[in-house]
């Protein structure tokens, strides 16, 4: 009795602590409630309004949005070819940026992890970081004017007899592949400074070839890091139509997204899930090869 | 351990799916409140509101005429630029603007989706100086009521480098029928947007009468087909879609377009900087022989305007002489007011852009919206949609 009224003429501050106090799970619930919540209403909120609009049609007479459960979407793009080409296009490309930058980014980063010195190190993170630091829209265009008939490229290789690659699918695997170049070698570079030098110093000890040091030590434990990279490299190319658009005449799903997104938003919405979909099988694909396991 | 995971799981799911009723709750609630206004026009104009918000094409709101129309009738002028019809569409459909710079290719949409009024042209005193051949057009009135008014028009025209196209094109074959087009492979120009079709129904029109084209924006599905099909076998012979003016201008800059379709600004920007450009000359009525697609702007009141005496002003403040001709010297386009040729700081501009040029006029086809009903009552053509899924279809 006594306790109870000790308990009310308390400052709510006081209370309030009282309250959270010995409820862990209260604590951590309220500290969350903002961010988690933004998350799944900004995020995982839109997404779902997204998938449903998948499923509306466009009225043919007055453009209107017709709500109601119809498959028509799915079926125009299963069924066109035209459609299928686009996706096979936009993965392959995204593929291909996505190899090419693993390879250039690993020697870059194990330079940098292992090689460099502080100094070297400190220069080179920098130098990885500049360039994203200017716009994506200046970037793309330089490489526009570059890559024309009497630009650059065809300057520098005519002496040689030959010519660039001018517009087309070439220019958008060059172009994306120096776009996205530092958001593989930064992972790969945190991944390999975890690995302790002592692991490869005892590789050799026991007489590995330096090769099989790689294969056997480095490579596995860096893993992980490379398929983090890969993600942001996979996505981004995925993702992206103003390169396509401005360096060839190629369409990506983003571009007939763009087409469509205001005279037909339930198809841009349908195009929308493909990304999505070879999105979630290649981190289900990245979770088999164990690129979660030691994040 | 795999207890709790399960739990937590399932949490998840539930929260997921509780969001996903919630969402499609609030998906339901948030349709169909699409009654529009009558389609009446304003009858008598009344004190400004304070401000006018616009939707229009970039380069037609520009502080140097719209400050001094604040100064002069109170009304703030808040303008949003879209890129394309489309997107005009889209921003007058949420009802939030008075007004918008539509194209020929967006009215129809936006009379059919209730989203302007007619015009009451009487309290728009300088509409009566506008070129006659741009009244009461199709593509600006309907059911004889004319819906904006008339603010400048542009002709598409076929513009080539000298150099490398020889000997001069006469006709849209140069860039349209395959075997003249293989010439050029790689270095051929073409817009990229859906009613592009259109350039090919206008050749088609002249090149196959037996289709029977009529109206290039009005195709049924034979004379649709064969259009699309000229743009497939075109298109592997496209060096470059352009839907930037300042795209195609690079093109052409560095060699690597020769041959296309170009918009009259084009042309001379690149003649400005000294580039070796051409386009059909004065012996041909400036155009090839076909004649050509073009684009005739109007402005248009919302039917949901909030401040519909202050859209008015601006509609008669655009056309009215001086600003009319700053405008279109502004943007690179043939103005609608007629006294407008007296007031350009170019003396030779309206001559340039055939303004005051009704022959020149009568060989283009303003843009309009493909309709699936085209006057015939039978609503066989092709609409926008199916413009716009083969104009993917055509790009590849």
């Amino acid at each position: 009795m006594a306790t109870e009224s000790v308990v009310s003429r308390r400052p709510v501050g006081r209370r309030l602590a009282g309250l959270f106090h010995g409820r862990p799970r209260l604590q951590a619930g309220t500290l969350l409630a903002g961010p988690v919540g933004w998350l799944v209403i900004g995020y995982l909120g839109s997404l779902a309004v997204l998938l449903i609009t998948a499923f509306w049609t466009v009225d043919p007479l007055s453009g209107e949005v017709v709500q109601g459960f119809s498959l028509e979407n799915v079926e125009t793009l299963v069924d066109e070819p035209v459609y299928r080409d686009i996706v096979g296009r936009t993965v392959l490309i995204a593929a291909l940026v996505t190899l090419t930058d693993a390879i250039l980014a690993f020697p870059i980063a194990f330079y940098m992890a292992k090689i460099a010195s502080r100094r070297g190190k400190a220069i080179l993170v920098v130098a990885i970081l500049l360039p994203l630091w200017s716009s994506y829209l200046v970037k793309v265009y330089a490489w526009r004017t570059m890559l024309s008939n009497d630009g650059v490229i065809n300057w520098a290789l005519e002496p040689f007899g030959l010519q660039g690659p001018g517009y087309g699918m070439t220019a958008i695997w060059l172009v994306m592949s120096y776009l996205w170049l530092p958001y593989m070698i930064l992972p790969i570079y945190a991944g390999l400074e975890r690995i302790p030098d002592s692991l490869i110093s005892a590789s050799e000890d026991l007489g590995a070839h330096p090769f099989t040091t790689f294969r056997r030590v480095t490579l596995p434990l860096a893993f992980p890091a490379v398929v983090a990279g890969s993600i942001f490299t996979f996505a981004l190319t995925l993702g992206d139509y103003i390169t396509p658009r401005l360096v060839s005449n190629e369409q990506f799903i983003g571009n007939v997204i763009f087409a469509n997104i205001t005279n037909n938003q339930p198809f841009a919405a349908a195009l929308a899930l493909v990304p999505i979909v070879v999105m979630i099988a290649y981190l289900l694909v990245a979770r088999r090869l164990g690129a979660f396991e030691h994040v | 351990m795999s207890r709790t995971n399960a739990n937590s799981a399932r949490t998840a799911w539930l929260v997921i799916a509780g969001l996903v009723a919630f969402m499609v709750f609030l998906a339901g609630c948030g349709s169909s409140n699409d009654d529009n206004g009558g389609g009446e026009e304003l009858q008598s104009l009344g004190k400004g509101e304070g401000e006018v918000n616009l939707v229009s094409w970039a380069g037609y709101v520009e502080p140097a005429w719209s400050k001094p129309f604040e100064q002069k009738t109170g009304c703030t002028v808040n303008n949003k630029v879209a890129g394309t019809s489309d997107e005009m569409v889209q921003l007058m459909r949420s009802g939030q603007y008075d007004g918008v710079s539509a194209s020929g290719n967006a009215t129809a949409r936006l009379v059919d989706g209730g989203d302007v009024d007619p015009v009451n042209v009487s309290l728009v005193p300088n509409y009566e100086t506008i070129f006659a051949d741009l009244k009461d057009q199709p593509y600006n009135t309907f059911d004889g009521k004319p819906y904006g008014i008339p603010h400048g028009r542009g002709a598409n025209l076929l513009m080539w480098n000298p150099d490398d196209v020889k000997p001069a094109p006469t006709s849209w074959d140069v860039v349209l029928d395959p075997k003249k087009a293989a010439a050029y492979k790689g270095q051929i120009s073409a817009y990229d947007d859906p009613i592009y079709i259109a350039d090919a129904a206008v050749y088609l029109k002249m090149h196959e009468p037996d289709l029977g084209i009529e109206n290039p924006y009005e195709l049924n599905e034979e004379q649709f087909n064969a259009a699309v099909d000229l743009l497939k076998e075109q298109q592997p012979n496209v060096g470059e879609y352009w839907s930037e003016a300042a795209k195609q201008i690079q093109a052409f800059a560095g060699g690597d377009a020769t041959v296309g379709t170009t918009w009259q600004y084009q042309y001379f920007a690149l003649q400005e900087e000294g580039k070796p450009v051409q386009a059909s000359p004065a012996s041909q009525g400036f155009l090839p022989k076909e004649g050509a697609t073009g684009w005739s702007d109007t402005w248009m009141i919302s039917s949901e305007a909030k401040n519909p005496n202050c859209m008015y002003e601006w509609m008669d403040w655009i056309v009215s002489p001086k600003v009319n001709a700053e405008v279109a010297e502004f943007f690179g386009e043939a103005p609608a007011q007629s006294l407008a040729c007296d007031q350009t700081a170019d003396k030779g501009f309206c001559a340039k852009y055939h303004a005051d040029n009704p022959a020149f006029w009568e060989r283009v086809y303003y843009w309009e919206t493909p309709l699936a009903d085209c006057g015939n009552g039978e609503e066989d053509c092709k609409d926008y949609n199916e413009w716009v899924q083969a104009w993917t279809s055509i790009k590849g």
